[in-house]
């Protein structure tokens, strides 16, 4: 016994024990782990941001220039699907692996096979969502959203397929998820208490939970999609007593909740980056958590705002529109909190810090926007139209997205020990800022003017807008292509990076050597409130 | 909650396991799918291989996988703060499992309590029906389907008869068994606690006979509803409803019965003792589960 335990521990002090392939398939390390969610998820995003432009290609002009309608339905429907789960949520997760045991003092995630089975389930799962669209009778078409009957009575045969890759990807969140509350709760340092911890672990605690309890449900409404396409049950048919509006309120019981599970550990990143290049502790670090847990919550119960026009109660329609509202309460405590952050802050701006701002004005805009959209009378006129795109595009693209790619250039000296290049970094903000606005900020008129999603072709009135559209679409994703060029740039011949690498920057991440070593935190270091960022 | 004396959380260096079983998983996944269409365009011999591979290939890893975790266990190599690990990781898979019963549950009382009555012409979307299908009567279970050409008539359904012929009422004794399996479990695991060796495998066994009792009526009762009342997967969404959250409450309990045989085994080979017996405690925490949500079912699925 004690040889193996010496063993083990002599090896603590080296890489890993395996090289070449055999390193990233059988790994247990949560920085390994992390490095390969971030470069999945970073794949991922690169095939959404192409289907993204084929899209953007058809609708540049009005007609029909060069895809047909039904492969045009496949394009959204694969967009939104590896988007959300091959390209916002993996990228959390693989932040999440990286940073959360190096930032609570842990020595790695607490189940560290466990965390690898939930990372390898990922690549099979999207093979096969990419691999229906070479199917007979084309891939999924019914839409990210999959309502109920396009997605069962009026789907092609590939659906099947779609159903179990959304069954194992949902299985690899819950094993992710119950990795990082075990992590989280049973193995931070001693002295940091909950209170202490820094404020993306305790957005991704939050998040976890609520993975928790929407992805099974997830599971439960394709489960029985799959009954209702092959084993004659009527759950989505009236003509059986069932409802296809009963598949869009569980749907939604799972996709608001999903929704924040994507905006919930931005909010996290934010709160870390801001303060360093504010110097100063983050403003109202409790309201922040309180305001977390807020939002957590309500997002349960507003389910129902994606549906106001299927002609719910009227008294359902007050509820969710009310309840909805009220989420902007704690939204607007988190966004005031950032610019008392900002308030009198030495502040600079580099890179990380320049895609934090943007996050909180842009994702502000996108707020402002669900604020709209949350009244239902006015909603009647906004509902599937542009400018639901363009509300939830800027609260995923310069939301979600800016707040990973911010925790990228803040986190990557940590990782590989060498900095990015400033300039690089500011070009491609600028890039992207520029980019994103001219896709998205268009749409809103496009949308209030009354032209629909989810159509390959257009009234002519839309082609002015459309084509400014298309035309940042394609700045957006070439400065995508662009943020690679820095990345692997930076890698290979980078600058070498301090352990602290920003002056401003308070954890225990910031106390380990720059790059982090493959093993941290062995033996529980030592917390003390001088590296209490927040 | 952290450890205060020293001892090393242990993290293998590296593992085969979870690559295998991701591999595995994705093969019965995608054999499933492949099966299930083969099926459906009416092919004489769908392709059956494929999911049957995969299964094989995860059961085997799992097998070596807990296999080794209990070696590890037994080195020594699992300090306090990492078995505390396990049960908050088996705790909060629990509630994951609740979630899924609930999304079935949801659909079991919106169909009844909403879809029913607009169908049935009544409430806020009572045109539904009005126009639909004005004939439908909406009474639950359902005895006609609104329209009977696509989803043919249940023919009878499981509600209960009176009180005082409860003795011959399936539903009832499935309650009674699961009920008292969930006691003799407990007695298990006191006698574990109380280091009650003989008692231990005395109770465990009789727990598993009696889960085993359990899924082998519930067959039974399937086999009744399709052979003699005309009540099926396809008839409606009563039908539907009941079928599958019986259907996976009977799964669960089928896992939640192999689970308790492993320990069953496990308690004969001389595992756990009166301090460590995590493996048996989360045995005992799943079965208890499926019982709660049997009681749940009882109640809205059959009662109500």
């Amino acid at each position: 016994m004690n040889a193996v335990l010496e063993s083990s521990h002599d090896a603590h002090h080296h890489g890993p024990v395996n090289t070449g392939l055999k390193r990233w398939l059988f790994t247990t390390n949560h920085k390994d782990i992390g490095t390969l969610y971030l470069w999945f998820s970073f794949s991922m995003f690169l095939i959404g941001g192409v289907l993204a432009l084929i899209i953007r290609t058809e609708l540049f002009q009005p007609g029909l220039q060069f895809i047909e309608p039904e492969f045009f339905n496949q394009m959204t429907t694969n967009h939104g699907l590896i988007m959300v789960f091959g390209a916002i949520m993996p990228a959390f997760v693989g932040l999440a692996n990286w940073m959360v045991p190096l930032m609570v003092g842990a020595p790695d995630m607490a189940l560290p096979r466990m965390n690898n089975l939930s990372f390898w389930i990922l690549p099979f799962a999207f093979t096969m969502i990419i691999s229906t669209l070479f199917m007979p009778g084309g891939g999924p078409n019914f839409g990210w959203t999959f309502y109920a009957p396009l997605s069962t009575t009026y789907a092609p045969d590939s659906v099947t397929f779609f159903i179990f890759a959304v069954h194992i990807m949902g299985a690899s969140s819950i094993m992710g998820s119950i990795n990082i509350i075990a992590t989280i709760l049973n193995m931070r340092a001693p002295g940091m208490t909950l209170m202490k911890m820094p404020l993306f672990v305790w957005t991704w605690l939050i998040t976890a939970y609520l993975l928790l309890a929407v992805m099974p449900v997830l599971a439960g409404v394709v489960t029985m999609m799959l009954f209702d396409i092959h084993f004659g049950t009527s759950f989505f048919n009236a003509a059986g007593g069932g409802d296809p509006v009963m598949f869009q309120h569980i749907f939604w019981f799972f996709g608001h909740p999903e929704v924040y599970i994507m905006i919930l550990p931005a909010f996290g990143v934010v709160s870390q980056i801001i303060p360093t290049f504010a110097r100063k502790r983050l403003f109202g670090y409790d309201s922040m958590v309180y305001a977390t847990s807020s939002i957590a919550f309500l997002s349960f119960i507003v389910w129902a705002h994606h549906m106001f026009t299927v002609g719910m109660p009227l008294a359902g329609q007050l509820f969710f529109m009310y309840a909805t509202m009220i989420i902007a309460v704690p939204t607007g405590v988190k966004v005031f909190n950032w610019v008392s952050t900002m308030w009198q802050g030495s502040m600079t701006f580099e890179t990380p810090m320049l895609f934090s701002i943007a996050f909180v004005i842009l994702f502000t805009i996108g707020g402002f926007s669900g604020l709209m959209l949350a009244i239902t009378p006015a909603d009647y006129q906004y509902h599937d139209t542009y400018f639901v795109v363009a509300h939830f595009h800027y609260v995923l693209v310069p939301g979600a997205l800016f707040s990973i790619i911010a925790a990228v250039y803040y986190w990557l000296p940590k990782w590989c020990g060498r900095m990015y290049d400033e300039s690089l970094g500011k070009i491609h903000f600028w890039l992207s800022f520029i980019g994103v606005n001219v896709t998205f900020f268009p749409q809103h008129f496009s949308g209030l003017a009354g032209m629909p999603r989810r159509v390959p072709d257009y009234a002519m009135q839309f082609a002015d807008f459309n084509m400014i559209s298309s035309v940042g679409a394609f700045l957006f994703g070439f400065s995508q292509v662009f943020f690679l060029y820095v990345i692997i740039k930076a890698i290979k011949s980078g600058q070498p990076a301090s352990d602290r690498v920003w002056e401003g920057a308070h954890g225990l991440e910031w106390t380990i050597a720059s790059p982090a070593p493959y093993h941290t935190f062995t033996e529980p270091p030592v917390f003390d409130d001088s590296e209490v960022h927040s | 909650m952290t450890m205060k004396e020293h001892s090393h959380y242990y993290v293998p260096e590296s593992s085969w396991y979870p690559a295998w079983a991701a591999l595995g998983i994705a093969t019965m996944v995608y054999g499933l799918a492949v099966w299930l269409n083969d099926s459906k365009s009416g092919s004489e011999n769908p392709t059956v291989f494929l999911f049957f591979t995969g299964f094989a290939l995860l059961s085997a890893v799992l097998f070596a996988w807990y296999g080794k975790v209990i070696e590890e266990n037994h080195q020594g190599l699992a300090n306090a703060q990492l078995k505390q690990s396990y049960v908050w990781g088996m705790a909060w898979f629990i509630f994951s499992e609740i979630m899924f019963f609930a999304a079935f549950f949801g659909a079991l009382l919106y169909s009844r309590n909403f879809v029913m009555a607009w169908l049935g012409g009544e409430g806020g979307k009572a045109l539904t029906g009005d126009y639909l299908w004005p004939a439908f009567q909406a009474v639950w279970p359902i005895v006609e389907n609104p329209d009977p050409l696509v989803f043919p008539n249940p023919g009878e359904s499981m509600a209960p008869p009176p009180l005082s012929q409860w003795g011959s009422y399936l539903p009832f004794w499935n309650t009674v068994i699961l009920l008292t399996s969930s006691v003799t479990v407990h007695m298990a695991h006191t006698a574990l606690k109380n280091g009650f060796r003989d008692k231990l495998k005395l109770w465990l066994s009789i727990t598993v006979i009696l889960g085993v009792i359990f899924i082998f009526l519930q067959i039974e009762e399937y086999v009744h509803a399709y052979q003699e009342l005309g009540l099926t997967l396809g008839t409606g969404i009563y039908g539907s409803t009941f079928f599958l959250l019986t259907g996976f409450h009977g799964f669960h309990v089928t896992l939640g019965t192999f689970i308790l045989f492993v320990q069953l085994i496990r308690s004969f080979k001389g595992h756990f003792n009166r301090e460590d017996q995590f493996g048996f405690e989360a045995a005992s925490w799943y079965w208890h589960f499926v019982d709660v949500v049997w009681v749940f079912l009882f109640f809205f699925v059959y009662l109500y």
